[in-house]
């Protein structure tokens, strides 16, 4: 076979690594709209604020140094110690747990029953709040992120199929995309799990069905919004992780929630597979594109043509390839 | 009576606020906000931090104090003409837009005002011809410039000859990102390489295609037209492939600490051009420490000191401030008006002398403006990323560009704006 052949495959994978990229920012959206019907417009701030509070605390910051320094003449940056890893990520899920406490107390406590249009307006205000917060507490400056995952091309597969054809270099995978998709297969396997069979999981689907229903049934819609805000944070970190791990943690990483957007469209907004299937074909569609035609019509074609291919598929599909059918009874 | 103490209160606020009007007065166009204030932060702090030195050291210039009026823009385009609109009743000297869309947006109207904008080493390229563009100045060098000192560069590695030899653009697919195309273009006819352009789109966070195109075309050279995440992100996917960093040249705004950091040892060999010194390793340095540092006046928290983008903020604060002294010269007064702050642009003429009387010996290359030449001379160096000691190093002297290429092109460009906008000669 040719290496034009090879190339085209390694297209593919590629794209279908880079699509679970996308699944991972996509699911937190799924989570939220899943168990309330609002659509998250803060998620993406939410990854990076996620990032930035694992690398100030594994990296010993002072939070909200700039302030107190301003406000007190001190000069503190940070504390000198260094936190290991495993324990950061821990922390900084805590963090996103105690923000999903606050999100219900302050915002969502008090929008109960309003319309999802309401809700999709609070949390765009939450997103720029966020963004700022965010800046004052651990800086804007970039962040390096390491985590120990192993980042650049695989050598061993570049070597072992280097010599397949006359003038292919062998198939190039990213191990950090790799690591990616292992951790997206578990974290979409967990919250299946979690989803259809434990009693938490059903309660949620219920919040999200009817949340005036699961309130008379005696379930307590507070608390599920805390515990699935919460899961939105978690997923948020790990996005955080793997995206800030390839740029550094910084402004831009909120911006990725931009390439979730076809991924919903197309998987659905309530599917937790849909997510990740969406992502793929998300993923594949827009390299091969980019491949095949982007040469001919100037290239960049890969964010435009993500949506055109969502479009596509919900001409046929309104709901995503995995959304739930809607039908309303007059 | 409420009413009145509310008034007198709000009118004591807006006079605090406002500039006392014997001061030399800079706008600052400053983003520390947004996705790009990772990058406009250490710039802002600079430029604000030359004017605090000149205030404290020296008691202003020519006995008069600056003040420096910032206003954030975020990058926004349409933020930035409202900054300008805000501040250009206040007296303001000179602005730099620092975003070359804000640029394009301010040139008729600063041209229309009367007050001088200083784009450097952005903008538009065309701007360089005072003839046309009496009051905008783009010097010491420009995009133009820029693509023409890279491919130099490339030609005195290669003993003079690059032809055959294959050269990829990656850029920013935005106005910015496409300026040099036009020069590599003409370039890639006088010297025989081959070009090939690969756009980037906004914010460059993903650039999974680019990067195994490269990988299998295998080009000799890769230069980069990148701003904000774009430029981390390919100098990350550069060290993924294990493209040589060598054969990596980046354009000034692709080549400061924020692009290479995040890529760790990997990003060693990588190249980026500059138009003014690296480090902190100047005279002037001692005396930012002593009277701005030590004061705890810094403009930030004074960490960005010595980086690439403090120092291009501080080497604008700097070349705004010798403009300020021609004009106190040529006009005779302290208190100059931007009208004479454009003749001081104008006049100005940095020599290495003068350099080093300033703490900055070598920092950039001397030049002279005139009414014709609003771009100086389009010198530039190369400088390289050694991730060990998390240090540029300038590795080559400030060189000429190609002006014989260039020069066309600014003519024709310029000449197509003013037969547009009506513009007879200004320097006639």
């Amino acid at each position: 076979m040719s290496a034009d052949f090879f190339y085209t495959v390694e297209v593919i994978i590629n794209g279908l690594m880079t699509g679970v990229m996308y699944s991972l920012v996509a699911l937190g959206f799924v989570l939220i709209f899943k168990a309330s019907g609002v659509f998250n417009y803060a998620q993406g701030v939410m990854a990076l604020f996620a990032a930035m509070t694992l690398v100030g605390i594994q990296t010993g910051q002072v939070p909200f140094a700039h302030l107190i320094n301003t406000i007190f003449g001190t000069h503190l940056h940070k504390f000198g110690w260094e936190v290991p890893t495993l324990l950061a990520i821990l922390l900084a899920l805590g963090v996103m747990i105690l923000f999903a406490f606050i999100v219900e107390r302050y915002i969502l406590k008090h929008l109960v029953n309003q319309d999802p249009i309401i809700l999709f307006m609070a949390t765009i205000g939450l997103a720029y709040f966020m963004e700022g917060f965010g800046d004052l507490m651990w800086g804007s400056e970039i962040k390096n992120l390491d985590v120990g995952l192993p980042q650049g091309g695989n050598i061993w597969l570049e070597n072992a199929t280097s010599d397949w054809a006359d003038g292919f270099y062998g198939f190039y995978l990213d191990n950090l995309d790799m690591w990616a998709t292992a951790i997206a297969v578990v974290l979409v396997a967990s919250l299946i799990v979690f989803s259809n069979y434990t009693k938490t999981g059903r309660a949620l689907r219920a919040v999200a069905d009817d949340n005036q229903a699961a309130l008379s049934v005696g379930i307590s819609l507070r608390t599920i919004w805390v515990i699935v805000w919460s899961l939105a944070g978690f997923v948020a970190l790990v996005a955080g992780i793997m995206w800030g791990a390839k740029s550094g943690v910084q402004f831009s990483l909120s911006l990725i929630a931009l390439k979730a957007l076809p991924v919903l469209m197309l998987g659905g907004f309530t599917s937790i597979p849909g997510a990740i299937v969406g992502g793929m074909i998300i993923g594949v569609g827009e390299k091969l594109f980019e491949f095949a035609v982007g040469p001919y019509i100037g290239g960049a074609t890969e964010n435009w043509f993500a949506y055109v291919l969502a479009l596509l598929f919900l001409v046929f599909r309104p709901q995503g390839l995995f959304g739930e059918k809607i039908i309303e009874r007059v | 009576m409420k009413l009145t103490k509310l008034a007198a209160i709000a009118v004591a606020a807006v006079t605090a606020a406002s500039p006392v009007l014997a001061d030399l007065v800079f706008p600052a166009l400053s983003y520390r906000t947004g996705p790009y204030a990772a990058n406009g932060i250490p710039f802002a702090d600079g430029y604000a931090d030359y004017f605090t030195l000149v205030n404290e050291r020296d008691g202003g210039i020519g006995g008069v104090p600056a003040q420096l009026l910032e206003c954030e823009t975020g990058y926004n385009t349409e933020k930035g003409v409202e900054c300008y609109e805000s501040t250009k009743g206040q007296g303001s000297l000179v602005y730099q837009p620092l975003s070359t869309g804000i640029t394009y947006q301010l040139i008729p109207k600063a041209t229309a005002d009367g007050i001088p904008i200083h784009s450097m080493g952005y903008g538009r390229t065309s701007a360089a011809n005072g003839d046309v563009f009496g009051n905008i100045f783009n010097y010491p060098a420009n995009y133009w410039n820029g693509a023409s000192i890279a491919i130099n560069h490339l030609l005195e590695i290669n003993g003079g000859d690059i032809s055959g030899k294959s050269i990829t653009l990656i850029y920013h697919n935005s106005a910015y990102g496409k300026e040099p195309i036009r020069t590599l273009e003409v370039l890639a006819e006088k010297h025989g390489y081959d070009l090939t352009l690969l756009p980037v789109d906004h914010p460059g966070q993903e650039q999974k295609s680019q990067w195994l195109q490269i990988r299998r075309e295998r080009p000799d050279y890769v230069v980069m037209w990148g701003w904000g995440v774009m430029n981390p992100v390919a100098i990350q996917e550069a060290v993924n492939i294990r493209y040589p960093m060598e054969n990596f040249i980046g354009v000034w705004w692709s080549g400061s600490e924020n692009d290479v950091i995040p890529a760790g040892p990997g990003a060693t060999g990588y190249k980026a051009l500059t138009f003014h010194g690296v480090g902190d390793d100047y005279p002037v340095y001692d005396d930012i420490q002593k009277y701005v540092v030590d004061t705890g006046k810094t403009a930030g928290a004074g960490d960005q000191i010595g980086t690439v983008l403090y120092n291009r903020g501080m080497y604008a604060a700097m070349l705004a401030v010798e403009a300020v002294k021609t004009a106190q010269e040529i006009h005779g007064v302290a208190d100059i008006t931007p009208a004479m702050m454009r003749d001081g642009m104008e006049a100005l003429e940095m020599t290495e002398e003068k350099m080093t009387s300033l703490g900055l010996p070598n920092f950039g290359p001397a030049f002279s403006v005139s009414c014709e030449n609003h771009g100086g001379p389009g010198l530039g160096g190369v400088a390289q990323w050694d991730a060990e000691s998390g240090k540029w190093n300038m590795i080559s002297d400030y060189s000429p560009s190609d002006m014989d290429v260039i020069q066309a092109l600014i003519d024709e460009d310029s000449a197509a704006y003013a037969a547009e906008n009506g513009i007879e000669s200004q320097c006639n």
